[in-house]
């Protein structure tokens, strides 16, 4: 079983098994709001004070009075016409709220990506390449102090150096390139590290293996070594793994748009909680962890595509 | 592994000592000190209320490090008996473990965090509750892991064949053979653990004011970068050497006890 078939096999597989994942998810997000301690209905109402006969009338509108299942049911229905409910603290529209936000996150989440990729891959393929000198000790210790850095520290330290001492970049808000440059480079900076500890490894996996033991045997330059035959497999498999990193990247802005003010969903999901704003917070947890859902699957997918052994597993 | 392990005993002696190795009270408001920079009667200078800022990192210290440890015994205490049950009973218990931490890894870093503190209210104890449930998924994939590894080996089908219960192969067999990832992931674990906590307070979603915990101190003085930059940047440094620290002791203790785990 091969080729295509096997990959649209794996996929079919895969899918299936999103679906409980899925409903699971949705129930989880359902339930938060009957987790919390305390009255469901005086949570929606926040600070506002209210009357017995109030609370119960807002338990009606909110279905509060029927059984769970009836009230899951119902919630399903509504996301699934796209209704994520109303912030209760701009009664905006939910999905209103993350649809103006999303372009903010998505232009970071790219950004920080490339960053990523460039910063990680080049620093762990040099370290590989020039193993065991001081490039490589040099090389992995800023990935290692990378790792070990807070992101919102490292915003800070580049907002006080770049925009209020050096007043190159301006510190907060969105839109224009030069407001993307200091969160793409916090954020990407510090998933770099993790890659370039990966790409170490890889590249060096793949200079000890036989058909590079060849190449070089056949008196190919070692540039051409490296270029043909190790970045070409380096890089695949970099990509792919680099997909793992998306979910740090997320993880990430939520902090770094918090930093920067800029009006993201990760904002918009601090702030919700921040505010006890319920509706808010399903609706961007609900809509994140269906995204990675997806992220995860067409990563597996990759690999399975990269990997023939992982579709018969 | 030697330069993390001192580095560590230095931050955790410091910690430890603070009410001995400093003068002032680090929640104490003092309106007459407020902001200078660092000098020889404030090291590393003061905050908007007049505190000192050496002392606010040192019992901050305490804070900080409690919350690593608290959260990553937890995920532990989560994590490694799922991890055993899972690759010892195999079957249904251990599909159905595996979905459980599969739905918990949906929700990428911190957002499960998040979405834990949303739920029970920001707090410090909230926040190492928060820190260490959505750690203990890692744990349990890795012990899983290690318990496939160890299950078809000699000594278990020894014990098996002397007529050994399960629970008693599983704890008194398995599990000394499977500490060394344990270990290994705990101590990288305390890392994480600080730095996600501290990004929790950070946000306001852990530590609360006038608590001296990092992640809270940096957000004391992100509006104050301009005029006071030493109320943000040495809480920050602080963090940096302590989990670099900790995560080269880490590291040593990984080549030590399990280079698989690289």
């Amino acid at each position: 079983m091969g080729g295509a078939a096997g990959v649209v096999e794996y996929v079919l597989r895969r899918l299936v098994l999103i679906v409980p994942t899925i409903v699971v998810i949705s129930i989880i997000v359902f339930f938060m709001l009957y987790l919390t301690p305390g009255d469901p209905a005086i949570i929606y109402l926040g600070d506002t004070p209210a009357t017995p006969e109030r609370l119960a009338q807002i338990r009606h509108a909110m279905g509060l009075d029927r059984s769970l299942l009836i009230q899951y049911l119902a919630y399903i229905r509504r996301v699934a016409r796209g209704d994520l409910g109303r912030s209760l603290r701009t009664t905006a529209s939910v999905l209103g709220e993350i649809e103006y936000r999303a372009p903010s996150s998505a232009e970071l989440a790219v950004a920080a990506f490339a960053v990523t990729l460039v910063l990680g891959i080049g620093l762990g393929v040099v370290a590989a390449l020039w193993r065991s000198t001081w490039i490589d000790v040099g090389a992995m210790l800023v990935a290692l102090l990378g790792v070990s850095m807070p992101i919102f520290w490292l915003g800070l330290m580049l907002i006080f150096i770049f925009s209020l001492e050096l007043g190159w970049f301006p510190a907060t808000g969105f839109g224009g390139w030069q407001r993307l440059v200091l969160p793409a480079v916090t954020l990407g900076l510090l998933t770099s590290a993790t890659l370039a500890r990966l790409a170490r490894s890889s590249v060096l996996e793949i200079l000890w293996q036989p058909y590079i033991r060849t190449a070089r045997s056949k008196g190919l330059a070692e540039r051409r070594v490296v270029s043909r035959h190790v970045m070409r497999n380096v890089v695949i498999l970099l990509i792919t793994v680099a997909g793992l990193q998306l979910g740090e990247l997320r993880s990430g802005a939520v902090i770094t748009e918090t930093v920067f003010a800029r009006p993201g969903i990760g904002k918009l999901l601090v702030d919700a909680i921040l505010n006890k704003d319920f509706p808010v917070v399903q609706g961007v947890v609900l809509l994140i962890a269906l995204m990675y859902t997806v992220i995860n699957l067409l990563v597996d997918v990759s690999y399975a595509y990269i990997d023939p052994r992982i579709r018969f597993e | 592994m030697m330069v993390g392990g001192l580095l560590l005993l230095v931050m955790v002696a410091g910690a430890v000592a603070a009410p001995v190795l400093v003068r002032y009270d680090p929640i104490a408001l003092n309106p007459t000190d407020r902001m200078l920079p660092p000098e020889a009667r404030h090291l590393l200078g003061t905050d908007e209320f007049g505190r000192d800022v050496l002392t606010r990192i040192l019992f901050g210290g305490r804070i900080s490090l409690r919350t690593g440890a608290v959260a990553v015994s937890l995920a532990i205490a989560i994590g490694v008996p799922m991890g055993l049950l899972s690759g010892f009973y195999g079957g249904l218990v251990d599909r159905g473990v595996m979905r459980l931490v599969d739905i918990m890894l949906t929700f990428p870093g911190i957002l499960l965090a998040l979405v834990i503190v949303a739920i029970l209210g920001p707090s410090l104890f909230n926040a190492m509750l928060a820190v260490g449930i959505s750690a203990s998924p890692t744990y349990a994939r890795v012990i899983r892991a290690a318990v496939l590894t160890a299950k078809p080996l000699t000594y278990v089908e020894a014990a098996r064949a002397i007529g050994c219960r399960n629970d008693r192969i599983v704890l008194l067999h398995i599990l000394p053979n499977v500490v060394a990832p344990i270990i290994v992931l705990g101590t990288l674990g305390v890392a994480g653990a600080i730095l996600a906590g501290a990004a929790l307070s950070f946000l306001g979603l852990g530590a609360q004011p006038p608590q001296p915990e990092w992640g809270a101190l940096l957000s004391e003085g992100r509006n104050f970068l301009l005029d006071a930059w030493w109320i943000a940047t040495f809480p920050g440094l602080a963090i940096m050497v302590t989990v670099l620290a900790i995560n080269l002791l880490g590291d040593g203790l990984r080549d030590l006890l399990d280079p698989q785990l690289r």
